[in-house]
């Protein structure tokens, strides 16, 4: 546990790409190996199910120190994190010094056993754990118990080290850790071989992922070596069809083929060994939803008859990864999507489509066209170089998405709360209103986009112009006026401005503007009329 | 009230003298030379008598004067004498007895030893004014030794693998104690401007500390080898650091205890080393001193006030100006910059 704290440790704080993989690929070439397919596992999100809920451990953390709940609570609102909160407040230990006593896997193959425990025996083995732990080793025992286990390090990162240790090439590791497999049964040596590869059927390839478009499109050169789609607003998805099973997963590797009855048919429809690369986007006619009706779908463990009316879940098919059980991705685009076509015209199915291609000869012809992706409820386009293969991860060149602008608003700063994790100390988390009438009206809180320097001068502002206090929120003067970026507006009635927005983030500091020239309340409900959707409940 | 919280600072009106105050005042009583205690502006200063040179290299010429822990002076018939407060060199809490009544103003305090700042000492009285930099439960420190143990640790990896250790250090406290920490590895240690005028006021006061190699533009690269250079929080990722590629970054700090502040500060290592008290540290004070009633200033001043009250001591929180040691110190900074190289 102790090495498995550490490389935690350095990946969480490390700022440098390069000492990230190099502690990782120290990992791989050093640690036993079962604790090795566990952290491969809890890497690439695949995590063992929550053993406590987090207000339990709360609980036995409190009885533990005997302090005040009010006082853990600002503890916790200080450090921003339960799993740290509660290892840096657990009375300290001397520590197993340098023995690790239990390895990773041993925890885990105990938690898993956990999970169908008494609470009481859940207690006992917690605790019995946190009293013998360094301050390092609670805190990642407090992540997986949790179930909140994040690192800070892509998915890429993982298998370039992987790859570095066990010296086979970085697409074959990531081909044979996605899919479908349980770390508590899977042996290191296994998982890392051929057989298990294609005894898994369900294994879906690596995405390939596309680089935003900064520059001019100019730059890319010929617009005829280039083929643009629209870029969808849906979930990423590969449909597998496999020894006559079908599979959808997500981007996030998730397998999600029950969440989209629509697709059932296609078991049948589509040839063996095909895969297709998509979007998974609601609806009909062949025209798209706003997205906003997909989540009401994904949420639910069970879809309803309504809601397969309502929302009816398509695939929206743009490239072909295999096809007659054979890796296509070497191919060039052009030549898959000829393919792909004729794969999808074969199958004749409602729920299945061709993402259309968007038809241009020179670049200012296509910027006009893109202009017009909100009404086709895209979020701009995909550049796709017409002789590129499908590569793996996020790869610089040959794939781009040219977005459209966000939509934005001027408002003012009413509220202001700490933030969490790394701005703890700092006022960060703050609402917006807009102006109704003489009122201001909340709509919106919204996190990232302020450079530090600039952070450090809001939360001076903050500290110094506090009207109110309600617990951790200060209401603030609204003096301060920034312009609000979101990608999509909705109805909302939890909301008192009766919109909720999609992303939203500070885009600038209007240090030129005052709170009498922000936007008003009748701005946002134009924009709703506009580009929004009754969506209602769903958040 | 023998102290009042007014907006100049604490004041003693029986004595008419303020402790640390942030406005320009007549008699100024200060309890250590970090810059938002130890401000500009006052007609005469009394301080212990080893922060006076710090208090002179920081405002120059003024009216000082020094005296020693334990040796009660009388002003308007107000006794008042310095106790050690273990926070830097110099620093002292200030009591104050008058009719009887003893208040004592701990200014900022830390109650483990470090071996250079003299042995926080408890001072029983009526009332006590505490800071509360760190005054929440999850900042419990690792003992001393422990923590100079892993800085001694990184700079020998670091040094393995050819780097330079460049550790992120206030120049008044934290340099001082990081010497000491460095001392047995024998290996020349090199400072920034800021920090070098702090070792030489104390140098010159007759304070025992290791050598240090003052860096400046005509320092040239080569020097830095596998080497350990202290630097003020203000250098931290501005050009004055291109000189040590390559070089690993530590930041010691008590905010360091917290994993969201170390990815904040951009640090390749964190040592959670601090000159304030932790938790266990201002209840031990405020227990020892039998304190009736206890004013909370500067930090976590709301928790740690409503937990004594919860305690059965009776206790307020008091809005001063102290605190921001990180920000004042940097303008001190810039200024060295400016004039770099002169001395
Ligand atoms: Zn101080
Ligand atoms: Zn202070």
């Amino acid at each position: 546990m102790k090495q498995f704290a550490a490389l935690v440790s350095i990946l969480g704080t490390s700022t440098k790409t390069n000492d990230k993989l190099e502690a990782l690929s120290n990992y791989f070439s050093t640690a036993n190996d079962a604790d090795k397919v566990w952290v491969i596992a809890l890497f690439s999100g695949r995590r063992p199910k929550r053993v406590v809920n987090a207000s339990l451990l709360q609980q036995w953390c409190i009885e533990l120190t005997q302090l005040p709940v009010w006082l853990f609570e600002e503890s916790y609102h200080t450090v921003g994190d339960l799993a740290e909160t509660i290892a840096l407040l657990l009375p300290q230990t001397t520590g197993n010094d340098g023995n690790d006593a239990q390895p990773l896997h041993t925890y885990l193959t105990q938690l898993v056993k956990l999970e169908k425990e008494t609470e009481t025996v859940k207690k006992e083995y917690i605790v019995t754990c946190w009293m013998q732990m360094t301050k390092d080793e609670r805190f990642v025992f407090n992540k997986l118990l949790t179930g909140g286990f994040r690192v800070g390090v892509s998915q890429k990162t993982i298998v370039n080290a992987l790859a570095q240790a066990v010296q086979l090439p970085a697409a074959v590791i990531a081909h044979r850790i996605s899919g479908n497999w349980d770390p508590s049964t899977t042996a290191f040596q296994s998982l890392l071989s051929e057989e298990h590869a294609s005894l898994d059927s369900s294994k879906p390839y690596p995405f390939y992922l596309a680089y935003p478009l900064e520059a001019n499109p100019q730059t890319l050169g010929e617009p005829a070596e280039w083929q643009a789609e629209w870029k969808w607003d849906g979930i990423r998805g590969q449909l597998i069809k496999r020894n006559n099973e079908l599979f959808v997963w997500s981007r996030g590797e998730e397998l999600m083929t029950d969440k989209f009855p629509e697709y059932n048919d296609l078991n049948t429809l589509l040839p063996d060994g095909t895969v297709l690369d998509g979007e998974i986007i609601p609806g009909i006619d062949g025209q798209p939803l706003p997205f906003a009706l997909l989540q009401t779908r994904i949420g639910r463990k069970n879809v309803t008859r309504k809601q397969l009316q309502e929302a009816p879940i398509n695939f929206f098919a743009y490239d072909l990864l295999e096809y007659n059980h054979e890796d296509w991705r070497p191919k060039s685009l052009t030549e898959r999507r000829q393919q792909l076509e004729q794969v999808v015209n074969g199958a004749q199915h409602p729920a299945l489509l061709l993402s259309t291609i968007v038809p241009f000869d020179t670049w200012e012809q296509l910027a006009a066209t893109r202009r017009q992706a909100r009404d086709h409820f895209a979020e701009g386009l995909m550049l796709k170089r017409k002789s590129s293969s499908y590569q793996v991860g996020r790869k610089v060149g040959d794939w781009w998405k040219w977005k459209i602008d966000p939509f934005t608003i001027d408002a003012v700063m009413i509220y202001a709360q700490k933030g969490h994790g790394r701005r703890s100390n700092l006022y960060t988390d703050y609402t917006f209103a807009v102006r109704d009438g003489d009122k201001l009206v909340s709509f919106t809180k919204a996190y990232s986009g302020l450079t530090d320097k600039e952070f450090n001068e809001v939360d001076a502002f903050v500290k110094r112009h506090a009207i109110e206090k309600f617990g951790p929120v200060r209401t603030v003067k609204p003096e301060l006026v920034f312009e609000i970026a979101f990608e999509g507006i909705v109805a909302s009635n939890r909301h008192k401005s009766g919109v909720a927005l999609r992303f939203p983030r500070i885009s600038r500091w209007r240090k030129d503007k005052k709170p009498d020239e922000i936007n008003t309340l009748d701005d946002l409900k134009q924009m709703l009329r506009l580009y929004g959707t009754a969506g209602g409940e769903q958040t | 009230m023998l102290i009042e919280f007014t907006d100049k600072g604490l004041y003693c009106s029986a004595g008419n003298f303020y402790i640390d105050p942030w406005k320009p005042v007549d008699k100024a009583v200060i309890t250590h030379a970090h810059s938002d205690h130890a401000r500009w502006g006052h007609k005469a200063y009394l301080s212990h008598y080893l922060t006076v040179p710090l208090l002179q290299a920081r405002l120059g010429p003024q009216q000082y004067q020094g005296i020693g822990w334990n040796e009660p002076v009388y002003m308007n018939g107000v006794k008042v004498s310095l106790h050690p407060a273990g926070h830097i060199i110099g620093s002292s809490q200030v009591r104050v007895e008058y009719q009887g009544e003893v208040w004592v103003v701990s200014g900022d305090y830390k109650t483990e030893n470090d071996g250079i700042s003299g042995a926080f000492e408890p001072v029983p009285c009526n009332t006590f004014i505490t800071e509360s930099t760190f005054g929440l439960p999850i900042y419990t420190w690792q003992p001393q030794p422990v923590i100079f143990e892993q800085v001694r640790e990184w700079v020998q990896r670091n040094g393995k693998a050819r780097q330079n250790s460049v550790f992120i250090a206030y120049s008044l406290g934290k340099a001082q104690r990081l010497l000491k920490a460095l001392e047995p590895l024998q290996q020349p240690v090199y400072v920034h401007g800021a920090v070098w005028n702090m070792h030489q006021a104390l140098v010159s006061a007759g304070i025992d500390l290791p050598p240090v190699q003052r860096i400046t533009p005509e320092t040239p690269k080569e020097t830095f080898q596998s080497a350990i250079i202290i630097a003020p929080p203000s250098a931290d990722g501005s050009p004055w650091m291109k000189k040590f590629t390559p070089y690993e970054v530590g930041v010691c700090s008590g905010w360091m205890q917290v994993r969201g502040n170390m990815r904040r500060r951009n640090a390749d290592a964190a040592f959670a080393l601090s000159d304030h008290a932790d938790w266990p540290g201002l209840l031990s004070a405020v227990k020892a001193t039998g304190a009736q009633q206890v004013y909370v200033t500067h930090g976590f001043q709301s928790a740690f006030s409503r937990y004594l009250n919860e305690q059965g001591i009776w206790s307020a929180e008091v809005k001063t100006e102290y605190g921001g040691e990180e920000e004042t110190e940097e303008n001190t900074v810039t200024e060295d910059n400016t004039t770099g190289g002169a001395a």
